[in-house]
């Protein structure tokens, strides 16, 4: 009988069920009154913050989106950028991998104040930011992805006269496709956080600034539901992602039997 | 078809001579063996006469030109097929051509005049895991004869087929060479199928060519040849010289 389903509700059905238990779980914790309500906000009342706060929030999100998909870009291109010149000239690679390293381990929560008082409260620090985060992932899975590529092809395309563009374009580039998927679904995750981290350490709007106007309110029901709000869209970009991988791999998913 | 010509080729590695002094000639429509066994240098010739790879002495002429060191003019294909899995099949094939600067309309159509031909017909636009390992080999000798009608070099090319894939293709491949008449210039370490195809046998050994030995069997041959006894008389010979 479960057969007989599509294989997304097939293979999902056991985690949304987990989650509808979870949220049951809660509103009964919540209704038996063993954690005082002004604490813990049952689910119900996460519901109704939400509906209340709906225009307001979608004005946030759209601020938010707009620098998180504006340093999403940047950091994309930034990332392929260094990849491929990193990949072509090796003594680059070794030369300044340690320094990209390096500024991965230092802290987004140091680094966001100081980029507010450079660059001030307006969109600029918060796509550094932004492009700080994901440039380093699309980087390291795309370095990754050109060195996967299958020697032998590229001394055969070389044996066919191609120049470096040319296998590039025709091995090294595809055979890069999964690790950069890979990469991209976290550097989108990265991008909403991002955004919401630099918003609350200094903004204007966004659900970031949202988020500490709430906090100030002690409104934890409206502080859930911006909770849930940015895993909710960070959750829908990466589905995003997942579709647009399966659009440009179709040869990943050619199904058993057509094998 | 051209004519290729190995004269004198040397290659050692840190010190360790790989080839030495190995000429080779391979006559317009001919198909020529280079028997050995496997490490024995014969990748490293294939890759000096691809020009992936400068030897340390001797040259390479294609119809009297110097190609030594120069990639682009001779084709090869390994026992890998290294179709790009990426790919539809007609694209696999027609990246030769593509690379030539070919529109790419253009060269699937032209690619596409020789899937029947080399038995790949209704595979166009699926992709090489969904073909079988036979299929997809003929897909890269397809490959590899779009890229240079001139001389092909095939190193190993059917040595990871199991062994009914392998007579299969080996009938096939005597027939679809009637018909497209190339000159080959084939490595194997199997004798059964080096004796069955060429027309010329070097025997290499220790980086040196041992022996030359011709099949007088004319061609087309037929498909019990490999049961006859002047085809275990080949055999045999070989088997001494190794």
């Amino acid at each position: 009988m479960i057969k007989r389903l599509p294989s997304t509700i097939r293979n999902k059905w056991p985690a949304a069920a987990a989650l509808v238990l979870l949220l049951l779980l809660w509103q009964g914790v919540c209704m038996l009154g063993l954690v005082p309500g002004y604490m813990l906000p049952s689910p119900v009342e996460v519901a109704r913050a939400f509906m209340t706060d709906f225009v307001l929030l979608m004005e946030h999100s759209l601020i938010t989106l707009q620098e998180a998909f504006l340093g999403l870009f940047c950091g994309l291109a930034l990332g392929f950028l260094l990849a491929v010149v990193m990949d072509s000239f090796e003594v680059l690679q070794r030369a300044f991998y340690p320094i990209l390293v390096i500024t991965q381990t230092i802290p987004t929560v140091a680094i966001a104040p100081l980029l507010v008082l450079w660059f001030g409260y307006e969109t600029l620090p918060k796509v550094i930011l932004i492009v700080l985060t994901t440039f380093f992932p699309v980087t390291v899975g795309l370095l990754d992805g050109f060195r996967s590529a299958d020697r032998d092809a590229i001394g055969l395309l070389r044996s066919m006269g191609a120049n470096r563009w040319q296998i590039f374009r025709h091995i090294k580039a595809p055979s890069a496709l999964p690790q950069f998927f890979s990469s991209l679904r976290i550097a989108v995750a990265y991008s909403v956080v991002g955004a919401v981290i630099s918003e609350w350490l200094g903004g204007f709007g966004g659900l970031g600034v949202y988020m500490t106007r709430v906090k100030k309110a002690f409104a934890f029901d409206k502080m859930f539901a911006v909770i849930f709000l940015i895993c909710a869209i960070s959750l829908l970009l990466m589905g995003l992602v997942e579709l647009l991988e399966r659009k440009s791999m179709p040869y990943r998913n050619l199904k058993e039997n057509e094998k | 078809m051209k004519e290729l010509r190995v004269e004198n080729v040397s290659k050692a590695f840190n010190g360790t001579p790989v080839l030495e002094d190995v000429s080779i000639v391979l006559r317009r429509g001919e198909l020529v063996s280079l028997l050995g066994v496997s490490g024995g240098g014969k990748t490293t010739l294939f890759n000096i006469i691809s020009g992936l790879m400068l030897p340390d002495q001797g040259r390479v002429f294609l119809d009297g030109e110097d190609v030594t060191g120069k990639p682009g003019r001779i084709a090869y294909m390994l026992q890998k097929d290294l179709l790009m899995p990426y790919r539809t099949v007609e694209d696999n094939v027609a990246l030769p051509l593509i690379l030539k600067g070919q529109k790419k309309k253009q060269a699937r159509a032209e690619a596409g005049a020789y899937f029947e031909e080399f038995g790949l017909e209704g595979t166009q636009k699926q992709y090489p895991a969904q073909l079988s390992g036979g299929m997809r080999q003929r897909a890269a000798l397809l490959r590899t004869y779009l890229f240079s009608r001139d001389v092909a070099l095939l190193d190993e090319p059917f040595s990871a087929l199991d062994t009914l894939t392998k007579s299969a293709i080996h009938r096939w491949y005597l027939a679809v060479m009637e018909k497209i008449r190339l000159s080959t210039f084939f490595i194997t370490h199997d004798i059964d199928e080096a004796v069955l195809l060429s027309d010329r046998i070097y025997l290499l050994g220790g980086g040196r060519i041992t022996e030359e030995l011709v099949i007088r069997e004319s061609k087309p041959r037929a498909e019990d040849f490999n049961l006859t006894v002047e085809f275990l008389d080949y055999k045999k010979r070989i088997l001494e010289h190794l």
